[in-house]
Formats: C-alpha cells, sequence, structure tokens
C-alpha cells in the first residue's frame, strides 16, 4: 500500500504543474455562471493538445494507456492550481468501449476524446425521469436510416453539442427494459429544436430540453446491437455516478482552498461554528480525493464496481453539498442580500447533484438490493 | 499511488478477521465467558500483534502503521474483548523514547482522553486514564524535561476504583487518582520531542480511526442480517424502503471511512509527523461522525430488540464511543484542524 507517486508519476505531476502556471483559464470553481459553461470546450482542447487528458484511455483513440490513478494526480494538480475539473466526459468513453464495435469506437472516440466533437446525453425525458425505462422518445427504421420523434430534457450541453448519445426505443412491442437502443444522432439538422433550461442559481447554459421531430441518423451509427440499449445505459450510468470517472473532486477541492483562504486572511471576524463548516469541507472533500484513490487503484486489478458507483455517487453528493453549506456558511449574510453572491450560486447548483445522474433515493435502493443484498419487496 | 494491500497485507488481513470472528463475542452473553476471553488474548499474544511497533533492533517499528491499523479494524469488526490499542502505543512511545518496551503496559490519558498524561514532579496531579490494561502493570506519563518530555511510569494497582468500569464492554479503563507516585523509566534513552509525539498522535488516530471502521463493518453486517429475517407486514424488515435507506446511508459512510482510516495508517510513517497527524484528524473526524450514525442506525433498524441489553448492537455502538473520544472526537479534530489550517486561536494547545 502506497498512496506516494512512483517516480513516473511524480514527473508526471511536475510536468502537469509547471503546465498549468501558465495556462489556467481561471474559471469559476462552480458552474456559477454561464460562463464556466462556453469556456469549457477550449479548456479541453487545451488539455489535449497538451497531453493532460484521456489519460487512462487507449493510445489508438487518443488517449494515453497510463494507469488510472494517474486521473487523481490530474484531479489534484488542478485542485492546487485553481483550475477547472477535467471534462467529465469517462462515463461516454466507457460506454462505447463496453458496447461499441471496432469500427464504431474507431469513429467516435478520437473525437470525444480529443474535444473536437461535443457531445450530449439523450436519457431523461419530462415523464421518464427516475423510471427511465418507460421512456417513449422513439426510432423507427426507414431505409438506412432511424428516423427520432420525442422529447428529452436535462440534456447537459445540448446546446454546444455535434452529437446526442440517444436513448430510445426501437421495438415497442416487447416488455420495456428490451426495447431499447442507443444511436449517436448528429445535432445539426432541421428536425431537432433546442429549448434551454433557467437554473435555480441562475445558469442558463447548462441543461436544455431537445425536441426531436423527425430528425434521423444513420442506422450504422447505433452502439451495442438492437434491443441492447438498456445495458448500454447501465453501463453509462454506472460510471457517471462515479467520482473517479467525473473528477468533480477537483471542483470540490477548489472551493475548500478559496474558503480557508478567506477564513485566514481575518480568523476572528467569523464565528466557531464558520470555522467548524469550513474545516469538515475540507474534510469531506479529502475522504473523497482518497476515495477516488482507492476506487482508482482497486481498477489495476480489473475490479469495475457496477453499484457501487451508487455507494460512490451517494458520497459524492453529500460532499458537494456540504461543501456548498460551507461556502453559504462563510458567506453569511451576503447570500442573502446579494443575488449575485458567487456562494449562494455554488449553494443552489449543490442542490442539483443529490438528482442529476440518478437521485439520492434511486442510488440508496440501489445499494440497498444490489449492494447489501437486502430483498426486494 | 496503490493503495491496494501488498500480499501480505491482504493475508493479515484475512487472517485477523478471521481469527476475530472465531475467538470474539458472538453474542452479549460470550462477555462473560471468561475462557473464550483468555483464547482470545493468547490468540492476539501468539500471533506477535502487540510486538508490531516494537524496536526491530534498528530503531524502527516491526511494522508500519498500516499492518497496526488492519489488525485494529478487524479486532473492532468483532468487538473483540481483548488488549490490542493501549499495548501497542504504548510499544511505539517506549520505542521513540528508546526505553525498554515491557516497563510500562499501557499509556496513561488525561481525562479528556486526547493528550497522554503528564506528571510534574514525583507524583501525578491530575487523574490518569488507562485503556487496556485491565488493572496491572504501569503506565507511561510524561514528564517535562527540557524541551520536551522524559517517559515516566505510574503504577496501576494505586487506583481507586476497580477496572473494567467503563462504558465499553470489551475494553477496561482504569482511572488513576491524582497523587500515584511518578517513577523514572530505567534505561530511557531519549526525550520525547514535539516530532515524537505528532508522530504518535498520528498513531493513535490511524487506529482508533481504524477501530471505528470495524465497528461499522461489524455492527453493519449484524443489522442487514436481522433485516433479512425480521418479517413485520409478511415481509422481511429489510425489504421496506424506509428500512433500505437507513442501512445504505450506513453502508456509504462506512465505505469512505474505510479510505480515510487507510491513508492515515499509511501516513503514520510515510509523511512527516505533523502531515500524518494531520492526515489522523481528517480520518478522525470523518470516521467518529460516521460510527455514531451507524451505531444509531443498528439500533434503530433492531427496533425493541436494539435497545435491549441482549442486542450486540449497543456493545458496538459503546466501543465506538470509546474509540471516538480516545485522542478527541470530530469535534476535537475540528477545532485542532481550524488551528492549524484556519489560523484560528481558540485558546486551546
Amino acid at each position: 500500500m502506497d498512496f506516494r507517486d512512483s517516480p513516473e508519476e511524480a514527473a508526471f505531476r511536475s510536468r502537469l504543474r509547471t503546465w498549468l502556471a501558465d495556462n489556467n483559464p481561471g474559471l469559476p470553481p462552480s458552474s456559477t455562471d454561464d460562463e464556466y459553461w462556453s469556456r469549457q470546450a477550449d479548456w479541453h482542447t487545451a488539455l489535449y493538445d497538451a497531453g493532460f487528458f484521456g489519460l487512462s484511455w487507449p493510445e489508438r483513440y487518443g488517449g494515453h494507456d497510463l494507469p488510472p490513478v494517474f486521473d487523481v494526480i490530474l484531479d489534484e494538480e488542478l485542485a492546487a492550481a485553481g483550475a477547472p475539473p477535467r471534462p467529465s466526459l469517462g462515463y461516454l468513453v466507457q460506454g462505447i468501449t463496453v458496447h461499441g464495435g471496432d469500427e464504431v469506437k474507431d469513429r467516435f472516440l478520437p473525437g470525444i476524446i480529443s474535444g473536437r466533437d461535443r457531445w450530449c446525453q439523450g436519457f431523461s425525458e419530462p415523464d421518464a425521469g427516475s423510471d427511465l425505462a418507460s421512456l417513449r422518445t422513439t426510432a423507427t427504421r426507414d431505409g438506412d436510416d432511424f428516423v427520432i420523434n420525442g422529447h428529452k430534457i436535462w440534456t447537459s450541453y445540448s446546446d454546444v453539442a455535434d452529437w446526442c448519445f440517444l436513448l430510445a426505443r426501437t421495438e415497442p412491442h416487447v416488455p420495456k427494459h428490451k426495447g431499447l437502443s442507443l444511436l449517436a444522432v448528429p445535432m445539426d439538422q432541421p428536425g431537432i429544436e433546442q429549448r434551454p433550461l433557467r437554473m435555480v442559481n441562475g445558469i442558463t447554459s447548462e441543461f436544455g430540453q431537445v425536441l426531436f421531430d423527425s430528425a434521423r441518423t444513420p442506422a450504422t451509427n447505433m452502439i451495442g446491437q438492437a434491443g441492447e440499449g438498456w445495458r448500454v445505459a447501465m453501463t453509462i450510468l454506472d460510471h457517471e455516478r462515479e467520482p473517479a470517472d467525473l473528477g468533480y473532486v477537483a471542483r470540490y477541492a477548489k472551493t475548500v482552498k478559496e474558503l480557508e483562504a478567506t477564513v485566514r486572511a481575518d480568523p476572528s471576524s467569523f464565528r466557531s461554528d464558520q470555522h467548524e463548516a469550513v474545516t469538515w469541507a475540507h474534510v469531506q472533500a479529502e475522504m473523497l480525493r482518497l476515495h477516488v484513490c482507492r476506487r482508482l487503484s482497486e481498477r489495476l486489478d480489473g475490479v469495475e464496481h457496477g453499484p457501487g458507483g451508487s455507494v460512490d455517487k451517494l458520497l459524492m453528493t453529500w460532499v458537494e453539498q456540504q461543501v456548498g453549506s460551507a461556502a453559504l456558511a462563510v458567506a453569511g449574510p451576503s447570500a442573502a442580500i446579494d443575488a449575485d453572491d458567487v456562494a449562494l450560486k455554488i449553494y443552489l447548483y449543490s442542490r442539483a447533484q443529490s438528482v442529476m445522474g440518478g437521485t439520492s433515493q434511486i442510488q440508496k435502493n440501489i445499494v440497498a438490493t444490489r449492494v447489501l443484498g437486502l430483498p426486494t419487496a | 499511488m496503490d493503495t491496494r494491500d501488498a500480499p501480505e497485507q491482504a493475508e493479515l488481513r484475512r487472517s485477523a478477521r478471521q481469527l476475530a470472528r472465531e475467538l470474539g463475542p458472538a453474542t452479549v452473553a460470550d462477555l462473560d465467558d471468561a475462557t473464550r476471553a483468555k483464547r482470545l488474548a493468547v490468540a492476539v499474544g501468539d500471533a506477535g500483534w502487540l510486538e508490531l511497533r516494537d524496536d526491530d533492533g534498528n530503531g524502527k517499528p516491526v511494522a508500519s502503521g498500516v499492518e497496526a491499523a488492519i489488525v485494529a479494524d478487524a479486532l473492532g469488526g468483532a468487538v473483540a474483548d481483548v488488549a490490542f490499542a493501549g499495548p501497542v502505543l504504548a510499544a511505539d512511545l517506549a520505542r521513540r523514547a528508546g526505553a525498554d518496551p515491557t516497563s510500562a503496559a499501557v499509556a496513561g490519558f488525561s481525562p479528556s482522553l486526547v493528550e497522554p498524561a503528564v506528571a510534574l514532579g514525583p507524583a501525578t496531579t491530575r487523574p490518569l486514564v488507562a485503556i487496556d490494561a485491565a488493572g496491572g502493570g504501569a503506565a507511561y506519563a510524561l514528564a517535562p524535561e527540557g524541551q520536551g518530555f522524559g517517559l515516566v511510569q505510574v503504577p496501576l494497582d494505586s487506583r481507586p476504583s476497580e477496572s473494567d468500569s467503563g462504558s465499553d464492554l470489551t475494553r477496561s479503563v482504569d482511572v488513576v487518582a491524582p497523587g500515584a507516585p511518578a517513577h523514572e523509566v530505567a534505561d530511557r534513552g531519549q526525550v520525547l520531542t514535539s516530532d515524537d509525539l505528532a508522530a504518535w498522535t498520528a498513531l493513535g488516530l490511524a487506529l482508533t480511526s481504524a477501530d471505528l471502521v470495524g465497528v461499522m463493518r461489524g455492527v453493519l453486517d449484524l443489522t442487514v442480517d436481522y433485516a433479512r429475517e425480521r418479517r413485520q407486514f409478511g415481509a422481511p424488515v429489510g425489504s421496506f424502503q424506509a428500512v433500505q435507506h437507513l442501512l445504505a446511508e450506513a453502508r456509504c459512510l462506512m465505505d469512505g471511512s474505510f479510505s480515510v482510516a487507510l491513508h492515515a495508517s499509511w501516513a503514520v510513517d510515510a509523511l512527516e509527523p505533523e502531515e500524518a497527524r494531520a492526515a489522523g484528524r481528517v480520518a478522525k473526524a470523518y470516521c467518529a461522525r460516521a460510527a455514531k450514525t451507524v451505531c444509531e442506525t443498528a439500533i434503530q433498524v433492531h427496533g425493541g430488540i436494539g435497545n435491549t441489553w441482549e442486542c450486540l448492537a449497543h456493545v458496538y455502538l459503546r466501543r465506538g464511543l470509546l474509540s471516538s473520544q480516545w485522542f478527541g472526537d470530530d469535534s476535537t479534530q475540528l477545532r485542532a484542524l481550524g488551528r492549524e489550517r484556519l489560523g484560528v486561536d481558540d485558546g486551546l494547545p
């Protein structure tokens, strides 16, 4: 057992640190304003071009074939430099890697990893939230294409996406989990309408609604087999729930670092409960960092966590929301007086973490039945 | 970076858990079985676990903090009623002072349980608390000497009250009244520095955190088994979401605690003393809060039976309370982190 860097890891860390000193874009720590999202694409390509993104993914697709623990080093150094987290694309890459054929992988993975192609994920619908498998968007075969009709919601980055990773019903007359397929759909076409959503912290450019009205995609853009969509979606969701794949550790550590600096500048002007909120946020962020170290080390054995991803999602959610609460506690009355207060925006944004990627209630159902082995009612 | 157990660490984890399960108490009534408890103590002694932090002949410990924490975790998981952390911490202190490890059974603590007991002059001036000593031998205390501390020994037979009077039913707590004689330790090598004490505190924080992780794992296993069997409304209570969600939260807290406690145990020997102690504070703050919630959940899910003496759940809760307080609970650690990281001056040392 060793939490220390190997010589290769130390060399990588030092190269990264030097690069970050000159290339930190200085974005806000959370998605507290629209600028954060609009500059994500540039940040992605900058990281990739410098050789610091896609570390554990195959070289064939533009990655670096490094052990998974290099992602923790990336997260730690991004946090230390106050830089934005790495783009959260691990789950899409995992979904395509596990279920896609060689031709599909060659065609899509390099663009996702390099950031040349922007992707969004069309899963949830207005009437299919936690009960995702009841979704009603259809993809109907028409010659060499599928024709898509339906309504997706909570589609992150849909307004800037080139492609949508779409879960749709291809076989209407089979049980609900069996009639779904996964299709890559080009977003720039007349049959697609975008409607942005304004979130509680005021941002308008993260989440969107996407309406499909006879949009088309070639049948060769199917990922996995017809009817395999639910399994692909579960692979993606298991990874979408893992902080190890998301890289959010850097975001929380950056916020905690800023809160600590604020209090340290004049500790006696803050109450003891505010001191405690900040030190507890530090404990929480450290817990998640070390937990990710452990999870990524376990992957060296080829361990994939599956339902264990729900354990990690719940831990990550509690961390984000306690860091958000600490920001609010330190801000005190200014968060109630000033609508543009950054702490207020961090706090409000944190409330979504217990819903996105599957609600905390769904995660607890998964942990109870699939991790603890409790009986279903 | 590779946080996995090395093969011999994995083997120690497996064998320690097996031994603790086989010889630890399976029921509350087993706590009165002196023959079993004696077999457990002999087995722990024969395994060499009490010497893990002894001098290896070159001033280094026989094994790292990781191995010691693996054993602490296993014993906590089975609420094993055997001395472990007390003697190991005493041996670690003796090694740092270059003293004979047999000169005291355990380390003595201040009544807050946060710091080692201090003796000014020839006798103690405050109560001294000895954990894991079972009334025998002597406890170490610190006597100010130059820039550091010299090691002295306080005999435990001068205690005013019976041993085993503590709230933890699995480990003994002796309280020695002020005025007990403080003898010099023969052949003591050197004065303990603040670095020595920081590193020793890091070990204490790592061992108590690991014990809490074991407590959480053990009580959660007990409770999940019960929730599968206990039936109400014609179904196992573990099939109801209200119960499932409590247990799922407890499972997450246990998993996160394991990650921080693992790091703290590695930090003991791998990081500089103050960094190792800071890692221990993070682990202890997280594990102490988590263990309280997990043990309370266990009692709740057991229902009425969980509130009876016969249910093992309170044995875990009681052990958790002592492990939380020993070297300081979550509030104590957060205040210390406030001083160390934020520059807060709360008037405490």
